[in-house]
């Protein structure tokens, strides 16, 4: 496996911000990519530095073996990009939209109606693009950046803005335009989308890329505690401290909760007791990671 | 989901490459960019129906001004009007507007309210002419007409040639009348503002949505994009030009084009290209359709006055002819004026479209060297 995207110490100031700080990472082909990071973290700038929309101040990338800066006609048709979902022609149907796009690509509109298809936005296909919904507009738009079967796709925060179940439906289809061998990389805010869909994450804040690696090695890197939690009275305080050893315990009135290295003998001791009224175990997330590395809170909208 | 996603590397792009793909990509554009302008309600109404909306109402309002009459009334018979020939009488009554009384001096009271010009009666070969002072020039017109007439009836009764004759013509077409210098004026007008709005706000909005990022990521090349905007304005121009002749031309406004109209033709590009130009530098300095369309009005209004769209310059002051001079729209207007209605030939706005194309290619440089991507 070669590498579809090669980023070497890359930076961009604004005035004295710098977006980017110095920024490295590699991307195999066929992989599921993610930079997360809260809003303002530098994840869309170090985004369209490699996509070739931006000159970066110093540092080098290679995409698909070739420099995207300046602007690269041959190499453009090998990626797909989906900007934001407001990137369309005014007062176009999603099928007039999607044949234009289609067609500067050189891609027959009987592909670009398939795409359509694939996207389940058949139905839609007369409506203007100001009737759509917000998952409707983002999955028109991947299809797209897709339209033209790109090597390398890139998507920038895909499922800003949608609800729960628009997500999950995209989240499917993301991952299906990565089972069929493409290299996507995508931008989010989210934890939870990272872990869902990437492979491999680079955690970002302030510029820098702070942690690299698959979100379960990341979340089992932190050594952090397993959350068990059962329904308060379930078992006394005393009880719960004599099987748990050196766990933390915590009640909040709705629910116990242990926090322990050691989950499976905690929840052996309690099973034993027959003390599992209401049990969830929680282990650690991105969240923890992130708050680890930074010693902040995570919330999107830093 | 489904099986239709092509794994990479079966290419769904035609092999023969780029050029198909330009030649696509030209039609495309253009076609979304007619199609966003068709549906876009206001932009229809401000660049066709609006400019139209003014040349219905010009037209009417200035439909008989060629054509205003004196009123006058003949008290008792007056032989000299009476016995005039029929050919000779239709012409006064092009001119006079003669009722007929019994009463001097009810006729004498509505000279004096100013309810007609003037009162006419014949005491035997003397006409005299009651009219009053309060209103010298209607009083003189009429005064001169029936003197005429008197010369015109002294010449028949002693038929010695003249010496002398005096003749008076105008120096236009005698069908030069208002919807003919209204019409090329207001075209002028309208396809400037159609060009302008056209290429301001569809660089601004098209920034501002981010399509032109999306574009640049895409291998379509930028004479494409511009091209499809020029293509498409050039249309909407000619759509203009012949919605505005068709409608002038109704008999109600009595457009009579001249021999080489055709030649408005180059000159609607001509401009459009100028203006193309001048929008396309408004919408590089400006970050929302809003300042965007309110520049190029700022532009085109005042240009508008100032080139004689809306009315002609002849009697307009030196200073304002010599403002007038270096706008782009008083050299289409004038251009336009001078093939549809005055009857010059081709050769005549050489000049005019000249001026033009110098102003779309210097303006249209300094917008590429000013053209930006993106807002940041």
């Amino acid at each position: 496996m070669s590498e579809a995207i090669i980023v070497r110490d890359i930076r961009k100031s604004y005035g004295q911000t710098r977006a980017v700080d110095g920024v490295s990472f590699e991307v195999t082909e066929g992989e599921f990519f993610g930079i997360l990071g809260p809003n303002g973290a530098g994840k869309t700038t170090t985004l369209e530095i490699i996509e070739g929309l931006r000159k970066p101040d110093g540092g080098e990338v290679q995409l698909l073996g070739m420099s995207p800066w300046p602007r690269h006609t041959s190499l453009l048709p090998r990626i797909g990009v989906q900007l934001q979902a407001s990137s369309f022609f005014e007062r176009l149907t999603a099928r007039e939209q999607i044949r234009t796009w289609a067609s500067l690509y050189g891609v027959s509109t009987r592909r670009a109606d398939e795409m359509l298809e694939l996207v389940g936005l058949t139905d839609k296909a007369n409506t203007r693009i100001e009737k759509l919904s917000g998952g409707q507009a983002q999955r028109l738009s991947i299809a797209c950046a897709l339209a033209h079967d790109p090597e390398v796709v890139f998507l920038d925060e895909p499922t800003s803005g949608l609800d729960p179940q628009a997500r999950r439906n995209l989240w499917d289809l993301l991952r299906e335009i990565n089972r069929q061998g493409r290299t996507v990389v995508l931008t989010t805010h989210y934890l939870d989308e990272a872990e869902a869909l990437c492979e491999r994450v680079a955690i970002m804040d302030r510029g820098k890329i702070l942690q690299i690696g698959p979100p379960a090695a990341l979340v089992r890197g932190l050594d952090a505690p397993t959350r068990i939690s059962v329904e308060s009275g379930t078992i006394a305080a005393h009880d719960a401290r004599a099987l748990a050893g050196d766990a933390e315990i915590s009640d909040d009135g709705v629910s116990l909760t242990i926090a322990t290295r050691d989950p499976a003998r905690v929840l052996a001791a309690l099973a034993e007791r027959s003390a599992l009224r209401g049990l969830s175990v929680r282990g650690a997330t991105l969240e923890d990671v992130f708050l680890n590395l930074t010693g902040r809170e995570y919330r999107d909208d830093d | 989901m489904t099986s239709k996603l092509d794994t990479p590397g079966r290419s769904v792009r035609t092999p023969a490459g780029a050029r198909e793909a330009t030649v696509a990509g030209l039609g495309s554009l253009s076609r979304a960019m007619a199609l966003g302008f068709v549906r876009d309600r206001t932009a229809m109404f401000f660049t066709i129906l609006f400019p139209l909306m003014f040349l219905v109402i010009f037209g009417l309002l200035f439909r008989d001004s060629g054509t205003s009459r004196s009123e006058i009334i003949q008290v008792g018979p007056v032989p000299v009007l009476d016995a005039l020939p029929a050919e000779a009488r239709a012409g006064v009554d092009e001119v006079l507007d003669i009722e007929q009384s019994d009463d001097l001096d009810a006729a004498l009271e509505k000279v004096r309210t100013g309810d007609v010009d003037a009162a006419v009666e014949q005491r035997g070969n003397t006409v005299v002419v009651h009219y009053s002072a309060a209103d010298p020039v209607s009083a003189s017109t009429v005064q001169a007409i029936l003197r005429e007439i008197v010369q015109a009836a002294n010449l028949a009764a002693n038929p010695t040639p003249p010496r002398f004759t005096f003749e008076a013509q105008q120096v236009e077409d005698a069908s030069l009348k208002p919807i003919q210098y209204l019409t090329p004026g207001l075209l002028g007008w309208a396809v400037a503002t159609g060009a302008m709005f056209g290429a301001a706000l569809t660089l601004v909005t098209w920034r501002q949505k981010k399509i032109l990022r999306r574009l640049r990521l895409s291998p379509v090349s930028t004479p494409i994009v511009s091209g499809a905007r020029i293509g498409v304005s050039i249309v909407i121009a000619l759509v203009q030009g012949a919605i505005f002749v068709a409608v002038a031309s109704l008999p109600v406004f009595g457009l009579r084009l001249s021999a080489y109209w055709w030649m408005a033709i180059p000159l609607l590009i001509a401009g459009t290209l100028a203006f193309l130009a001048i929008g396309q530098l408004a919408g590089s300095f400006t970050k929302t359709p809003e300042a965007a369309s309110a520049v190029a009005n700022l532009i085109v209004l005042p240009m508008a006055f100032l080139s004689g769209a809306f009315f002609p310059l002849q009697n307009a002051p030196s200073w304002l002819n010599t403002i007038s001079s270096v706008l782009p729209l008083r050299h289409l207007v004038d251009g336009l004026l001078d093939v549809m209605v005055r009857g010059q030939g081709p050769a005549a706005v050489l000049p005019e479209l000249g001026i033009l194309l110098g102003f779309a290619v210097v303006v249209g440089a300094i917008a590429v060297a000013l053209f930006r991507w993106d807002d940041a």
